[in-house]
């Protein structure tokens, strides 16, 4: 059972939470013109690193806030957690 | 290599069994080869078998950083389908059916093929008629299935729940007779022995750590026990390609997940089929030894772990006991994970690169096992030919850019929602 820190919740259980995946994917700006190769990137291309991985969380047998967590996924542990407009160092 | 047979089993009988063959050598790494498999899985030793035996290419040599029958190919659940709906999973998972049906005799090695059915259970009107669609689709591909009724299935599996108060009754449901499930373990020693009877070099704890590759060719490898060199190299590592292919400076439209399974303790012979719970994801058979093999959803977040968390196998166990409820009082034996190549559409991917001399083999998704003849097969192809199979033609790299994608459930891009 992993336990995940809520950044408005504190500590809660597994069973609360749905997963909402990779956080580091950005969707292109949609202001400028956009190559295949930025969509097809943005869509279906990612990263899938073995350790750190910054991924959103979504409380949603909770507050229903979605946030951002630093997770190992070599071990499964979570490091830390944020709010979404939070900066993060990586 | 020296058969197995009857005779050669009364023969060492005499000797109490202590003078068999080994059944794959032990050989050291030479510094170069024509062609080099990475990964020992079941994927890697069909392809370097089919290799050598349909392609005559025997200067071969797999790479695997464990060892044999450590990874996906026994941690699998073991079934054998070929029940899709599009066209492209039909006719390659069809081909494969073909070659499980004779893959005993191929390797003489007993893979325990055991053609006993897999039924897809349906517990509403809409999904009834959406497996109607997808019986039809089979049977217009040539394969077949049989739309079962709710008093048919009862026939099947009396014990299931099909009491009045049921949450989600059984309305019927597809049974591909010649579904079912072979031996995971011994499809992988099979392949081995027969790979290695060919010539193949089966290399054991030997992980690649990087690659050569000059002007856009590939030259070799650097591993754990040294340089090798080789003009072509295949990769079919499932939840590890992500990993190499970081290595080659390659993003894929690839994320790992790790899927658990389970067995219950033996019991006497209750569970004929495969059956498979429609209003959840829940799948089970009984194994030769009398246990129950059961397993269902991903965790639904990206690992590399191996292992997974207790609520995954809870929720699946849930649906298991909503189904059989007579499964309530049995005990789980043991639990396990495998990680996953999930691909971007829920199809595998078997191609050339942009890299001369490199061909991938991944996105396999939960459905691996039952691919391992016909990818290794379509794949030996490819390598060997430098183009596509025809089975394997829709599979491509780039049909995440052409649009050609095969959703065959529709999920999108959210791998975890399974």
């Amino acid at each position: 059972m992993l336990e995940i820190r809520c950044p408005y919740c504190g500590k809660r259980s597994q069973n609360e939470f749905a997963y909402g995946g990779d956080a580091t994917v950005k969707r292109p700006e949609l202001n400028s013109e956009v190559s295949d190769q930025e969509w097809d990137d943005f869509v279906y291309y990612r990263k899938n690193p073995r350790g750190n991985h910054l991924e959103l969380w979504h409380h949603i047998s909770g507050c229903r806030q979605w946030f951002k967590a630093h997770r190992n996924t070599a071990t499964h542990e979570i490091i830390q957690t944020y709010e979404l407009n939070q900066n993060i160092e990586t | 290599m020296k058969k197995y047979s009857v005779f050669s089993l009364v023969k060492n009988a005499f000797s109490n069994h202590q003078n068999w063959d080994v059944a794959w050598r032990d050989p050291e790494p030479k510094k170069e080869y024509e062609v080099l498999i990475i990964g020992g899985g079941g994927h890697g030793l069909a392809t370097a078998f089919y290799l050598a035996k349909n392609y005559n290419i025997r200067n071969v040599a797999i790479l695997e950083k464990g060892w044999i029958g450590g990874g996906n190919v026994g941690r699998n659940t073991t079934i054998l389908r070929s029940n899709y709906m599009h066209d492209a999973n039909n006719l390659f998972y069809e081909h494969g059916m073909k070659l499980w049906s004779d893959l005993s005799q191929e390797l003489n090695y007993n893979v325990m093929y055991s053609p006993r059915g897999i039924i897809n259970l349906a517990h509403s009107d809409a999904q009834m008629n959406s497996f109607t669609r997808r019986g039809n689709s089979m049977r217009l591909n040539g394969i077949d299935a049989t739309l079962l009724g709710r008093e048919d299935i009862k026939k099947i599996i009396p014990f299931a729940d099909f009491s009045s108060n049921c949450r989600f009754p059984i309305f019927g449901g597809l049974l591909q007779p010649t579904g079912g499930t072979a031996r995971h373990d011994a499809v992988a020693w099979g392949y081995a022995r027969g790979a290695d009877d060919h010539g193949v070099d089966i290399l054991q704890h030997c992980e690649v750590t990087g690659f050569d590759v000059v002007n856009g060719k590939i030259q070799g490898v650097q591993t754990s026990k040294g340089n090798i060199k080789a003009k072509k190299i295949g990769l079919c590592v499932a939840g590890s390609t992500s990993l190499l292919a970081e290595k080659l400076n390659m993003n894929l439209p690839i994320e790992s997940h790790v899927l658990q399974a389970c067995v219950s303790e033996p019991i006497k012979p209750l569970l004929d089929q495969v059956v498979t719970f429609g209003a959840g994801h829940f799948y089970c058979s009984q194994s030769d030894k009398g246990e129950m093999v059961m397993g269902g959803d991903l965790d639904g977040y990206n690992s590399y772990a191996q292992r997974g968390n207790l609520p995954t196998i809870q929720h699946v166990l849930t649906e298991g006991v909503a189904l059989f409820p007579n499964l309530s009082r049995m005990k789980i034996l043991r639990t396990w994970g495998g990680i996953m190549d999930m691909s971007m559409d829920g199809s595998p991917i078997i191609d050339k690169t942009h890299i001369e001399g490199l061909y991938l083999n991944c996105g396999w998704c939960y459905g691996g096992f039952k691919a391992i003849p016909v990818s290794g097969l379509t794949f030996a192809h490819t390598i060997a030919k430098d183009e596509v199979h025809e089975l394997n033609a829709p599979f491509r790299l780039d049909r995440f850019h052409t649009g050609h994608l095969i959703d065959e459930k529709g999920l999108g891009t959210k791998t975890w929602i399974s």
